[in-house]
């Protein structure tokens, strides 16, 4: 079995709504995992991060997010980001009810 | 009832002016995270896993119709609909967006009520009995004290960045209903040789380092109690720990120092300050608030359609049965509304639930309203006569559960599905427990028990003083849920003692339910409550039921 490269994604929250974003390809931030920008490089996801960062009229809270590449693209390998990804658990609240 | 007086309202206007403009440079970029955090927090605002999350401050847990129904707008019209209560007789709104906090601050101080000191090394919202003014066991009213020392702490120069937070808790009733040996200052009412004072306990806590609180002063005297209080947090300004926040309450404080050292000191203090306190402004204030606490006038009511319901309606009797409490006026009962519906949040209402419970009040209660730290709502004085009508209604908003005090009526922080420090889930935790319990038609068999669940260390929910606790932890990336059992939240209070290995999301609702059934095998009778078994019996014969049948992990 080959050992699956670790890869990071760039997450925080929108300034205004609080709301859960994720770098996307294209340097917006995007609400959907699916779009977000994988780093396999550890040293440019850091150097990114220190970019995205500076950007705090748009977000709050940078960091890097551990993903595993699963069968729907990427995935979290820690409960916490899948549980940022979804919303929570008692309600159809936040991502879930947006589609 | 008590309304803020212009002092208050001009400083909460202001306070809310500079937020706004706070507020508007964040959001245009002139004001970094790094810089305005401190101030959000100030104001009760956080960011939580989803979104932002604000804090309304409900000093003492009284609130009036008015203001319920302010809530309730707040939630429509800002939220998505809800609130959620909260251990410390909180409300908690957890989908507010940035722009909107400003004038939902002005929304809450129309009707006197903000989010200052709900966060930060301050003293915070200062907590009490329930019951409050209502109970048959009472000496007093606690709430002119509360009040007292809310008007004292709030802004207090010298307090506003003391070493870590600051809890206040006071109970005017021998039976605490307020959890006052687990706050940093514990206040319950005693009468000695006819005088009324408290007895001032400090340093209890629960969190990393569960403790509890130590009687420090056995009897002060009611004049005393602004001097004194501000001798102990002045004391404890000086020699708790900065350097290590983990280490900062003043548990441990009294813990490292040891209590005759920290007596002592306060001692010395209370000395050197008590002739600067103006004692008479001091008396003629508390005068003041126990004029504007007065309890409402209570006129003698039939209570035959109480009886009569009681006889011929079940559904109405087993609510009764748990959800009265008794009150110092003969013919009047203490409702308390269950916010624990089976598969429910705890904690959790409704705009719409928010404003028929306002309406309610009105109608029957005095317009009077409380939040308990166990997460439901009160009615105060409601007379007997009337319990069948307000019984009906509750039911129509799903506000009917027959479960305070049972099996079902579970304290649970809101944990990883709202909370940025959670380690774990705790809601859904909390909803199997009661939907298992509700299913096997238990709680009634079972009786008295309080579970309680905690999201990680930091114990909002109280979970070290379950009779059950939960206490919910990452493991290796995986949610993983201690067990301690008999603790105490009462007058008796005592830390629960961990029961060993965790066990994972899956398995620790058929834990408890192994607990539940073990109990109900080694009870004397049906009279032996949860809590006396575990005492008569110690931990071992639960554990035997916890474990034996069991594969766990070795945590
Ligand atoms: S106990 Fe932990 S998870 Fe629960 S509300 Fe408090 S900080 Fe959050």
């Amino acid at each position: 079995m080959t050992r699956t490269t670790p890869i990071k994604v760039i997450t925080a929250n929108a300034l205004l709504e609080g709301d859960v974003v994720w770098l996307s390809h294209d340097g917006n931030w995007t609400r959907h995992l699916a779009d977000a920008l994988p780093f396999s490089d550890p040293e440019q996801a850091d150097a990114a991060l220190q970019q995205a960062s500076q950007r705090h009229d748009e977000v709050v809270g940078c960091y890097l997010a551990d993903m595993r590449l699963g069968a729907s693209g990427l995935e979290p390998t820690h409960f916490r980001e899948d549980f940022r990804r979804r919303g929570p658990s008692n309600y159809a609240h936040g991502k879930q009810s947006q589609g | 009832m008590y309304q803020y007086d212009d002092f208050d309202r001009t400083f909460i206007a202001e306070r809310n002016r500079q937020f706004r403009a706070q507020v508007e440079r964040r959001i245009d970029g002139s004001l970094t995270e790094e810089e305005f955090r401190p101030l959000r927090l100030m104001n009760g605002l956080y960011l939580q896993l989803h979104a932002y999350m604000l804090r309304v401050a409900i000093p003492y847990g009284t609130l009036s119709s008015a203001q319920l129904r302010q809530l309730a707008m707040i939630a429509t019209r800002w939220d998505k609909g809800y609130g959620h209560f909260t251990t410390r007789q909180n409300i908690q709104y957890n989908w507010p967006r940035l722009n909107d906090v400003p004038d939902i601050l002005d929304a809450l101080a129309e009707v006197g009520l903000h989010a200052i000191q709900t966060s930060g090394n301050t003293i915070r919202n200062v907590t009490s009995d329930q019951f409050a003014a209502a109970a048959a066991d009472e000496i007093e009213d606690p709430r002119p004290y509360a009040e007292l020392i809310r008007q004292w702490s709030t802004d207090h120069p010298e307090f506003q960045f003391l070493p870590r937070k600051f809890k206040i808790a006071i109970t005017g009733s021998p039976n605490d209903r307020a959890v006052t040996k687990a706050h940093d200052i514990g206040l319950r009412m005693v009468q000695r040789d006819g005088e009324t004072g408290f007895e001032v306990i400090v340093g209890g806590g629960l969190g990393r380092t569960p403790m509890i609180g130590k009687v420090i002063r056995d009897f002060l005297p009611v004049a005393d109690l602004l001097p004194y209080l501000e001798a102990i947090v002045g004391t404890y300004n000086l020699l708790g720990r900065r350097d290590n926040k983990y280490k900062a309450r003043i548990k441990i404080t009294v813990h490292e120092n040891g209590l005759e050292k920290v007596r002592d000191l306060v001692e010395a203090q209370f000395a050197a300050i008590a002739p600067q306190f103006d004692a008479d402004a001091a008396a003629a204030q508390l005068a003041l608030l126990k004029q504007q606490f007065a309890a409402p006038e209570l006129p003698p009511r039939d209570d035959a359609p109480y009886q009569a319901a009681y006889r011929s309606n079940a559904v109405f009797r087993a609510w009764a049965d748990t959800n009265l409490h008794p009150h110092r006026v003969a013919g009047y009962s203490i409702v308390t509304i269950s916010l624990k519906p089976h598969g429910g949040t705890p904690g959790d209402a409704t705009d719409a639930q928010m404003q028929l419970v306002a309406d309610l009040a009105e109608q029957y209660a005095q317009g009077e309203i409380r939040v308990s730290h166990e997460q439901n709502l009160v009615l105060p004085h409601v007379a007997q006569a009337d319990l069948p009508a307000l019984h009906a209604a509750l039911r129509t908003a799903g506000l009917a559960t027959a479960n305070v005090g049972l099996a079902s009526d579970i304290i649970a922080c809101p944990g990883m599905d709202y909370c940025a420090l959670a380690t774990a889930r705790s809601i859904p935790v909390a909803q199997q427990i009661a939907e298992s319990v509700d299913s096997l038609k238990l709680e009634h068999d079972i009786g008295p028990l309080k579970i309680k669940i905690s999201g990680c260390i930091n114990a909002c929910g109280h979970h070290h003083v379950g009779h059950i606790g939960i206490l919910g932890l990452d493991r290796a990336g995986v949610e993983n849920y201690q067990i301690t059992l008999g603790g105490d939240g009462t007058e008796d209070a005592v830390i629960g003692t961990r029961t060993g290995p965790g066990f994972a999301y899956d398995q620790i609702v058929p834990a408890i339910e192994r607990i539940l059934q073990a109990y109900l095998v080694l009870r004397r009778d049906r009279a032996e409550t949860f809590l006396q078994t575990y005492r008569r019996l110690g931990a071992e014969p639960f554990k035997t039921a916890l474990y034996e049948t069991e594969q766990v992990d070795a945590a």
